[in-house]
């Protein structure tokens, strides 16, 4: 049980965080024949989608209201609707995704009236739904950001239902999964003979591949009738503490019973999920998921020596946080720098003591003395400056190559990470040996 | 008083946008047409702001609101350095829900104080924001305080994103600089040979590829508007005796008013492509000799043209002939839609269009008169259709920026990237040098007919 330091500091150096609305049309861009769109000033809207161009290596249909200086005093629902229009036109949405900003916030805006006005006034409009997510950027990050479009378009599309669909099972995908971890997470699913919907699904959207034309919305995503009959699910399995508020609303729209999973990563956490599976299908766990437990345990051992007693300074939001600290402590490894980015119940369960809500200037104090820095790109040129070994992850990643494909869940999830950061550790260690060594040791092994 | 000042720049009378337009069209403002709310693209007015005034290096950018601004962007540009790194720290308020209902002025405040006692910069830029503008946060009179508090430059830079495109926040940022810094010091020393780049910003060190050809002239660069800048450099640029306009009309105003203050004639020039370099090279020697400097700069200057051309003539002659005839499509915009025409007509390419967004209309007559019959000035041409162009392989590559980078990639289209995020340097003998080898390396890239074969199961 972690302590959670929150002080309010009037500097914030180097931001580990950002902003609620990018999260939101994140989340947006996992549904299918979606357009994302910021209610806001363009350069918010540029500056999203630069961060997602980077970190995805794709193109990012995102769109804004182009909000002025006039009509930020004129209230801007115009904007909106003319944004709407516009976008109805020319891309042909099945969906657009409306986020805010702080600017409309502040303004006390009522965009949820302003939409249904804007549907009721336009017939053209009924085969588009229209979501809109709150995300002022004053008021949490990414992972907020995300949850409460998740929460948005739930509310929003779900239908009431009392039937169940035995096979059908609802999974909510936090901030901290990678298109790679859906698509494992879908074959897994799969192969319990459960039909998974997956909300929202950014393995069918941005997982990296060439379409045979060009489409002005996102191409693949989870679609807007499978949202629709999310109601009809035996069960939702929420991924992350952050996807709790969305399940918690299907659950009481629609009586389908949640199961939490705070993490993804690492043995006890994933048996925990094939358990689940395996009680709602009635099936035993198949042979290949039993295989790559196998290999998890193979790698734990062969791994632990490089983890025992390593000093972690990370800095992640909350879920990941979370995911990767329980990882590295059940290896041995000690957090002795943790921070994030705003408070959420995931911290107090970080296996450190204590958690700072931060910046990475507060990373780069506290990371004296560890051998390993965990935290999106920004935190490459800290990790240079401590002369420390450093392991990416989180958003965003924008000086590597995959980040839509590095993979943390599941039994393979956790065994290639086990091989990816030990190896940190080993060349640590060699260069280490060397350095000290010197000659000595050169002839010695020469 | 930003209203005041947005009318002054509407009015700026050597823009030549400016030129073309009646009183009544002058009078709307720059930037081009209205954004259209969801059909725009592009950053704002507080992103040009940064654009300009962040590449000075020694001093600290502080974003005055709501993480997005910062957190969002921040060390986001290649415009590199050869010393300090203090500029690539991202300094935000960080604005939460409280501050937004009780105003930001007083975290402002102890911000910047904390931020001068930690790393004690020569100066420091505030950037308003358009929440903090919205709930009437006055950074002008904290900056002032702040200034005789601390006993040092505390900047305000009053471009909040919904005053318009990024365009307008550039010429902001020039105000800035003519206001709070140009001119507030003097040199130890003047030479006549001392001049400034304005509008370079040293994207992945393109100034690095010309500086030593000054140096070579015995030219002095008093300093770089702000590319690789020190704030005490900027502050003494009143002194050159020529200014070179590097990119385009962005700074239009600052070459202009320093002409009005302090004498000092401009020229609009460009360092992309052989042909161009020669002729900046050859314009700024005949301007400091018309000021003062030694006549044989001017003969010296031809020396160094010829030979540099002839370096560059034998280091590209292995690659040239592949080059020879491949199509290209150029979407940048700006100075670029023509500067780069020469520099690729060089190695006998066909530019077949060249964007000409955020162009002005001597650029647009530039890029058209250089492509002749064989390519055509493109204004906006929508990604789905630009897609199309190059499926059917109407261009050998495409040169662009990271934002359209995925649609020639989708179309299996060689690409190289044109605009800020690249990471070599195009300017300069050099610049083309490495341009040229960029494109053919693409070009000769094995993966094209890899990628375009189908799988067997597809034939």
């Amino acid at each position: 049980m972690a302590v959670v330091e929150t002080f309010v500091k009037p500097l914030t150096v180097n931001p580990l965080k950002t902003s609620a609305p990018l999260g939101g049309a994140s989340a947006f861009m996992g549904l299918d024949g979606c357009l994302p769109m910021l209610h806001a000033a363009q350069g918010c809207t540029a500056f999203a989608l630069v961060l997602l161009v980077r970190h995805y290596r794709e193109a990012i249909p995102f769109q804004t209201t182009a909000m002025s200086e006039v009509t930020t005093i004129l209230g801007g629902k115009d904007n909106l609707e003319e944004a709407i229009l516009n976008i109805a036109k020319r891309a042909e949405p099945k969906v657009i995704g409306v986020c805010s900003n702080g600017l409309i916030e502040a303004r006390g805006e009522d965009i949820r009236g302003d939409l249904k006005l804007i549907q009721q006034k336009h017939p053209e409009l009924a085969n588009i739904a229209l979501v809109y997510a709150s995300t002022p950027d004053y008021k949490g990050g990414f992972q907020e950001g995300w949850a409460v479009a998740v929460t948005s378009v739930v509310d929003t599309l779900v239908e009431p239902s009392l039937a169940r669909d035995a096979h059908q099972v609802n999974i909510l995908a936090g901030s901290h999964l990678t298109p790679a971890d859906l698509e494992d997470i879908r074959e897994t699913v799969e192969a319990f003979g459960l039909d998974p919907i997956i909300l929202p699904d950014i393995a069918g959207s941005l997982d990296g591949h060439v379409a045979d034309n060009w489409v002005l919305t996102t191409q693949g995503g989870t679609k807007v009738e499978d949202i629709r009959r999310m109601g009809r699910s035996v069960a939702t399995l929420a991924l992350g503490l952050q996807m709790e508020t969305a399940a918690k609303l299907i659950e009481s729209r629609c009586g389908v019973p949640v199961e939490m999973f705070p993490r993804t990563t690492g043995l006890l956490a994933w048996d925990d999920f094939i358990a689940t599976l395996a009680r709602l299908s009635g099936k035993p766990v198949p042979q290949a998921i039993r295989r790559r437990r196998s290999q998890l345990l193979d790698a734990i051992l062969d791994g632990h020596f490089y983890f025992g007693k390593k000093k972690i300074a990370i800095a992640a939001e909350p879920d990941l946080l979370l995911g990767l600290t329980q990882f590295l402590s059940d290896m041995g490894a000690q957090i002795t720098a943790a921070v994030s980015t705003s408070d959420s119940p995931a911290l107090k369960l970080v296996p450190a003591e204590r958690v700072v809500v931060g910046d990475l200037r507060d990373l780069e104090e506290m990371a004296a003395g560890a051998d390993l820095l965990i935290s999106h790109s920004h935190g490459a040129r800290i990790a240079e400056r401590l002369g420390i070994s450093f392991f990416r992850a989180g958003f965003p990643l924008f000086d590597r190559l995959g980040a839509a494909h590095k993979l943390s869940v599941g039994y393979r999830g956790a065994r290639d990470l086990i091989f990816e950061i030990g190896n940190l550790f080993i060349a640590d260690r060699d260069h280490h040996h060397h350095s000290q060594g010197g000659r000595d040791a050169a002839v010695a092994s020469g | 008083m930003l209203q005041h000042k947005l009318q002054d720049l509407f009015e700026e009378p050597a823009c030549a946008k400016n030129r073309a337009k009646d009183d009544k069209a002058r009078k709307k403002g720059c930037g081009g047409k209205p954004l259209t709310p969801g059909n725009a693209a592009g950053g704002c007015a507080f992103d040009g702001a940064k654009i300009v005034l962040q590449p000075i290096t020694d001093a600290a950018h502080i974003v005055h609101g709501p993480i997005a601004c910062e957190g969002n962007s921040w060390d986001s540009r290649h415009a590199l350095s050869s010393g300090p790194m203090l500029y690539r720290t991202g300094f935000t308020t960080d604005l939460g829900e409280l501050d937004v209902i009780y105003g930001g002025e007083k975290k402002l405040f102890k911000a910047i104080k904390e931020l001068v006692t930690k790393y004690d910069p020569p100066a420091v830029f505030v950037y308003q924001t358009c929440v903090t503008a919205m709930i009437g946060d006055d950074i002008e009179t904290v900056c002032r305080v702040a200034s005789e508090r601390f006993g040092k430059p505390i900047i305000p830079v009053n471009a909040p994103g919904f005053v318009g495109k990024k365009n307008l926040g550039t010429k902001l940022a020039g105000e800035v600089l003519l206001n709070h810094v140009i001119g507030t010091e003097e040199p130890e020393v003047t030479t006549p040979t001392d001049i400034n780049l304005i509008g370079e910003y040293n994207v992945s060190g393109d100034l690095w590829t010309v500086t030593p050809l000054f140096k070579r002239l015995g030219i002095r660069l008093l300093t770089s508007i702000t590319g690789d800048a020190r704030y005490h450099e900027v502050t003494k640029a009143h002194r050159a005796r020529v200014n070179m306009m590097v990119c385009s009309q962005a700074l239009i105003n600052v070459a202009r008013k320093m002409e009005e203050r302090w004498g000092i004639p401009y020229f609009e020039g460009s360092f992309y492509g052989v042909k161009d370099t020669g002729t900046s090279l050859r314009t700024i020697a005949h301007m400091l000799v018309e000021r003062g400097a030694e006549p044989s700069l001017i003969d010296r200057t031809e020396t160094l043209i010829a030979e540099e051309e002839a370096r560059v003539g034998s280091e590209l002659a292995d690659i040239l002939p592949d080059l020879k005839g491949k199509k290209v499509l150029l979407y940048t915009g700006g100075v670029k839609s023509w500067s780069m025409i020469s520099a690729l007509h060089y190695a006998g390419m066909v530019v077949i269009g060249s964007s000409t967004r955020k162009a002005t209309k001597e650029d647009k007559a530039r890029a058209a008169e250089l492509m002749g019959e064989e390519g055509e000035t493109i204004d906006n041409l929508p990604q789905r259709d630009m897609y199309a162009k190059l499926k059917n392989r109407e261009a050998d590559i495409m040169l662009s920026g990271g934002r359209t980078q995925f649609v020639a990639l989708k179309a299996k289209t060689p690409w190289l990237d044109s605009n800020q995020e690249r990471h070599s340097a195009y300017a300069g003998y050099d610049g083309t040098i490495t341009l040229l080898k960029e494109i053919h390396k693409e070009l000769t890239n094995p993966v094209w007919d890899l990628v375009r074969k189908p799988a067997p199961w597809e034939v």
